[in-house]
């Protein structure tokens, strides 16, 4: 790896919320034994804003199922707070792409009452209602608290995905391309939206998407896995660069730059 | 003249079109109220009930030109004289309570042997593969030709009857919930999975609710099942046990010639499985998946 500025930074002497090290993770097809990712390490930190980014077939979404405990890896370990991560728990909360992440048998608020009782947050009735109202509030939706979620746009069922699991103030909270099922406009809407929400409380999140804008826009830092099988091939620093600096040279320089990293395999590919 | 233009590689340029005035609201009606006898003729029940009197005039005008047999077939209206008279002696709620209460039991014990079989479906491998076996060999056998081994195991009675109608019940509910938790989306499993739910209650909180249509359409057919069999089961048992349901007041009023009394049984055979269907049932559906968008 080349050392930049950005590598030069010391590393902070405190421990972090996520510790993914050496982790190869596979998963079988009717016919196939499939490596999704190869020996991957990287560590989130409090606060961090931490997106896995890379084309089809790099494992990012197989990678943040294995830190969600659905999936074991062959080799190596994710450690959550020092403990190994075993099995899916309250501790780390998905929000899918899928729009049916949100149980259509429930209204809004009970879609995220539903979390916090299960989920071990709260344990009355009233105590889970007030928080639900707290982060209704905060995704503006307090006029469908009653709504049934087929009734919701898909913005706003992914708004509610976020309230839900913003609202178990788990350790890290996992979103697996949140926004790829969305309009260009309410994308836009909703990335400046999680972003404003990061302001509020600076909650760790492991964000999982393929478009190198919205990683650069909403990460902090950038981890880049390349193809089958995933692997890291480098881990950027993008916490200065939002929104407002789309279309600035900074920005076009990132992006361009990971764009070679993503597409350099490629090229040698067709060559060959 | 398109494709010529398009093939020399050039445009074809065309005038620009702007419309003037739009005429539609002065020449045709935009909204227009339908007329009574449209509306009318729009709503479900009316055109059924039609169709319902208009055969019911035919029964009663064919038994009264024809001159048929009254113990053949019998006119609506004697039909409906006698239906009126069971009620007033109470005999008719009697047959029909003695029906319903070992159709509830059945249909009862049914579901909960089920909802275990189902369980261990869902917990293990081996659970899942004995109960689509099970279901695979009992779903196809008319639960009724188990009858007489029920004689022979339970003797006659109530026991006998409520045996099939289990049989009648759990292989339909059992078949097509197990398939409905099949097709329960992935992403609503790891949703449960992720707050916490294992076991009894990730079956009880995600599973149930999210296959509820196929489990309420399991409920529907292993009900159909469980009337016709109680039925028919009743036909050839109350004739030994002396006491029985309307199965019973069937084959009793026939053997006796009372037509009249036969009809007002089938009558109410008929009345009961409708109202269970588009009432119970129905009712059941509008405030559960129509209320939550998961049928139209």
């Amino acid at each position: 790896m080349v050392g930049t500025a950005a590598n030069s930074a010391t590393v902070p002497d405190i421990d972090p919320i996520l510790d993914v090290s050496g982790v190869t993770l596979q998963y079988k097809t009717k016919e196939h034994l499939i490596t999704a990712t190869y020996r991957v390490d990287f560590k989130v930190f409090q606060s961090d804003r931490f997106v896995l980014l890379g084309p089809s077939g790099c494992g990012k979404s197989t990678l943040l199922k294995g830190v969600a405990g659905f999936m074991k890896p062959v080799e190596g370990t994710m450690k959550l707070k020092g403990n190994v991560i075993s099995r899916p728990g309250p501790d780390r909360v998905m929000v899918f792409q899928e729009f049916d992440q949100l149980l259509p048998w429930k209204t809004v608020k009970q879609n995220i009452t539903f979390a916090l009782l299960n989920g071990g947050k709260c344990s009355s009735r009233g105590e889970a209602d007030d928080i639900a109202m707290e982060y209704i509030r905060k995704v503006k939706l307090e006029r469908f608290e009653n709504t049934y979620p087929h009734m919701l746009s898909g913005g706003m069922k992914q708004r509610v995905a976020i309230a839900r699991g913003m609202a178990m103030e788990p350790d890290i909270l996992l979103m697996d391309e949140p926004f790829a099922a969305l309009d260009a406009l309410t994308r836009r809407q909703m990335q400046e939206e999680l972003l404003q929400l990061w302001e509020d409380t600076k909650f760790t999140v492991l964000f999982v998407t393929h478009s190198i804008e919205e990683a650069v826009i909403i990460g902090s830092r950038i981890l880049i896995l390349s193809p089958h099988p995933g692997q890291v091939k480098a881990e950027l620093n993008a916490h200065h660069l939002g929104h407002e600096n789309v279309g600035e040279t900074e920005f076009m320089a990132l992006q361009e730059r990971i764009h070679k990293m993503i597409f350099a395999d490629r090229v040698l590919e067709d060559e060959a | 003249m398109t494709e010529s233009a398009s093939q020399d590689g050039t445009t074809l340029i065309r005038p620009e079109i702007e419309a003037g005035s739009l005429k539609a609201t002065e020449q045709v009606d935009v909204e227009r109220k339908l007329s009574i006898v449209e509306r009318i003729s729009n709503i479900n029940s009316v055109r059924k009930l039609t169709v319902l009197l208009v055969l019911i005039v035919l029964w009663e005008a064919y038994t009264k030109l024809a001159e048929v047999e009254e113990l053949l077939f019998p006119p609506f209206s004697a039909t409906l004289i006698t239906l009126w008279d069971t009620i007033q002696t109470g005999e008719l709620f009697e047959k029909i309570w003695i029906t319903v209460a070992i159709l509830v039991q059945g249909y009862v014990a049914g579901m909960v042997l089920g909802a275990v079989l189902l369980v261990f479906a869902v917990m293990s491998r081996v659970g899942s593969d004995f109960l689509s076996t099970m279901t695979a060999m009992f779903q196809p056998l008319p639960a009724i030709s188990l009858l007489p081994l029920a004689i022979l195991w339970f003797d006659l009675g109530a026991p006998s009857l409520i045996f099939v109608t289990i049989h009648s019940v759990l292989w339909a509910v059992a078949l097509s919930t197990h398939v409905g938790f099949m097709s329960v989306s992935m992403t609503q499993r790891m949703v449960g999975q992720n707050y916490g739910l294992r076991g009894v209650s990730y079956i009880a909180k995600i599973l149930v609710p999210a296959a509820f249509g196929s489990i309420l359409t399991g409920m529907k057919i292993g009900w159909a099942f469980a009337w016709r069999t109680i039925i028919g089961a009743e036909l050839v048992f109350g004739a030994q046990s002396g006491k029985g349901g309307l199965g019973w007041m069937i084959y009793e009023k026939g053997d006796n010639l009372e037509t009249t009394y036969v009809f007002a049984a089938l009558f109410t055979v008929i009345v009961i499985g409708l109202l269970v269907e588009n009432f119970l049932f129905r009712n059941v559906e509008m405030w559960t998946i129509n209320k939550w968008g998961m049928q139209r």
